[in-house]
């Protein structure tokens, strides 16, 4: 009875979700039809793109002419102006100049902020100002981190408050988590005496990326940007990781690397070719980290969203056909919002893991 | 802000805001959790071990119990042994002494009829010799009123006499 319940909620969440979506991106295509001046046509390329892609504002609908969207500060530095700070709402969805100040529609620096001119061209003299805006990726990622602050500090509270009593609430929902991460990937990556000082970071690690990946499958806001599938959210993250792992070696790591026993010896002398493919080792593992999550929640954007510009590709041709193909659409859409959630969480582990595998590394040589 | 290019705005605030969380997190979330986790593991750890000592503990009390009562056991039978042991021997010495006793008096019981014997022996034979000489009185009053068997009865008492 239960299991059917969540089943009927799940169901019709999605549906409600998808309610919310077609009516977005019709807009969008809208407007993307709009900005693609010369071709009314529906270009699913710039509409998927768009949605993954980062942005100055938070789009969420356009009803006719007006568009719905949070607007975001945009933060940018020049040396002859200084600070300038202003609303992304000034832009009017990158079409009006602002301050001197546009988005760039086209040339090398698309989708950039430019200085312009009077006439509201790019000024190819000026240098690009140092930008320190607020986009749409930053802003869900910094509302992720809040959503992990507020949840595992009342968590923590909860555990300071009562420390030997059973968990409940909230506390007991992730507490099995903590202990998994714990109990299966910690300590058997990195070893029982040392792998308390990684908790904390493979905690927060493990719950950032997994908060922004089910918040990205979520279609409303504060959901549906794409943080966990923006290579420089990836990237960071597994350079943190790279760096915990460079900062927690020993001799025998390095020796490892530059001299690795039972490799024969014509390997390393005159040519280094091995202590060569072991140190590209250590910058490939964390670009593989950053590469493989970035992928993964980058290619679930982009089905799930396929299936959504189906509906309007045949609705162009037939509006009986876009129904017609709606249903299929919304069905596929379902069942990869489905594997999404799965995907979600494999991956937040397998990154969680790969990181607590490279820190167990960089002592292992020692046993 | 290319789709596999990397935008240092987004580098800046994510080190800025993740760093900053990260920092927060560790110590007023994964701190008390792990610790109250790993506190409360040791805790019912403890708890199991000390009840695993005080199983011990009164199994080796049973057994202990169990050793006192074969003790107390083995002490008693040790005890009614050497109760019947006792008993049988003062019985025995009893016996003996009963014995002996009897004897001492079938002894003294025999001695006194000896005794009895030799007096009533004794008795008879003065009675006997008053009794004789009573008869003899009688006998020589009688025969005395005539002289000639006087006269033989001398002489045969005098035969008599001389044989012994």
């Amino acid at each position: 009875m239960r299991k059917w319940l969540v089943w009927c909620l799940l169901i019709s969440s999605t549906l409600g979700a998808k309610a919310g979506n077609p009516a977005c991106s019709k807009d969008t295509i809208h407007q993307a039809a709009q900005e693609n001046t010369g071709h009314e046509q529906f270009d699913p390329g710039v509409f998927i793109m768009e949605h993954v892609m980062d942005s100055y504002e938070w789009h969420i609908m356009t009803i006719g002419e007006t568009h719905i969207s949070i607007p975001l500060p945009v933060i940018l530095y020049t040396k002859e102006r200084g600070l300038v700070v202003f609303w992304s709402s000034k832009f009017h969805q990158g079409h009006k100049a602002y301050k001197g100040f546009a988005v760039a529609q086209e040339g090398p620096n698309k989708g950039k902020i430019v200085e312009v001119d009077v006439n509201g061209e790019e000024d190819p003299s000026k240098s690009l100002p140092v930008d320190l805006s607020i986009t749409k990726t930053v802003f869900a990622m910094m509302m992720s981190l809040i959503l992990l602050l507020i949840i595992f500090i009342s968590i923590g509270r909860q555990y300071r408050k009562a420390p030997r009593k059973a968990p409940k609430g909230l506390q007991s929902l992730m507490e099995p988590v903590i202990l998994f991460i714990r109990d299966e990937v910690a300590v058997p990556s990195i070893g029982k005496e040392r792998y308390e000082r990684f908790m904390p970071f493979l905690l927060t690690i493990f719950f950032f990326i997994l908060f922004n990946n089910i918040l990205g499958i979520i279609p409303v806001p504060p959901g549906g940007a794409n943080v966990t599938g923006n290579i420089t959210i990836t990237g960071v993250l597994a350079f943190f990781t790279f760096l915990i792992t460079t900062f927690s070696t020993d001799k025998h790591y390095w020796k490892h690397i530059y001299n690795e026993e039972g490799v024969p010896w014509w390997l390393k002398f005159p040519v280094p070719l091995m202590p060569f493919i072991e140190l590209l080792g250590v910058f490939t593992k964390p670009l593989v980290l950053c590469i493989r999550l970035f992928a993964n929640i980058l290619a679930g954007h982009f089905i799930a969203l396929s299936f959504i510009v189906l509906i309007f590709i045949f609705g162009q041709i037939n509006w009986i056909a876009g129904y017609g193909v709606s249903v299929i659409s919304v069905l596929f859409y379902i069942f990869m919002t489905i594997l999404e959630i799965l995907v979600a969480f494999i991956q937040a582990y397998v990154f969680t893991l790969l990181s607590a595998l490279y820190f167990g590394m960089a002592r292992e040589a020692e046993h | 802000m290319g789709l596999v290019t990397p935008d240092y705005g987004t580098i800046f605030w994510m080190v800025l805001a993740f760093g900053l969380v990260f920092m927060l997190l560790k110590k007023f979330a994964w701190k008390p959790i792990l610790n109250s986790l790993k506190n409360r593991e040791q805790s019912i750890r403890e708890a199991l071990e000390a009840a695993d000592v005080a199983r011990g503990e009164m199994a080796k009390l049973q057994a202990d119990n169990e050793l006192v009562l074969q003790q107390a056991r083995k002490e008693r039978d040790a005890l009614l042994d050497e109760a019947r042991e006792m008993r049988e021997s003062m019985i025995e010495e009893a016996r003996d002494k009963a014995a002996l006793e009897a004897e001492k008096v079938v002894l003294k019981a025999r001695k006194q009829i000896e005794n009895e014997k030799l007096s009533a022996l004794s008795d008879i034979r003065k009675q006997i010799s008053e009794l004789s000489i009573q008869i003899a009185e009688k006998v020589l009053r009688k025969e005395l009123s005539n002289a000639a068997d006087h006269e033989s009865l001398i002489q045969e008492m005098l035969k008599d006499i001389k044989l012994n």
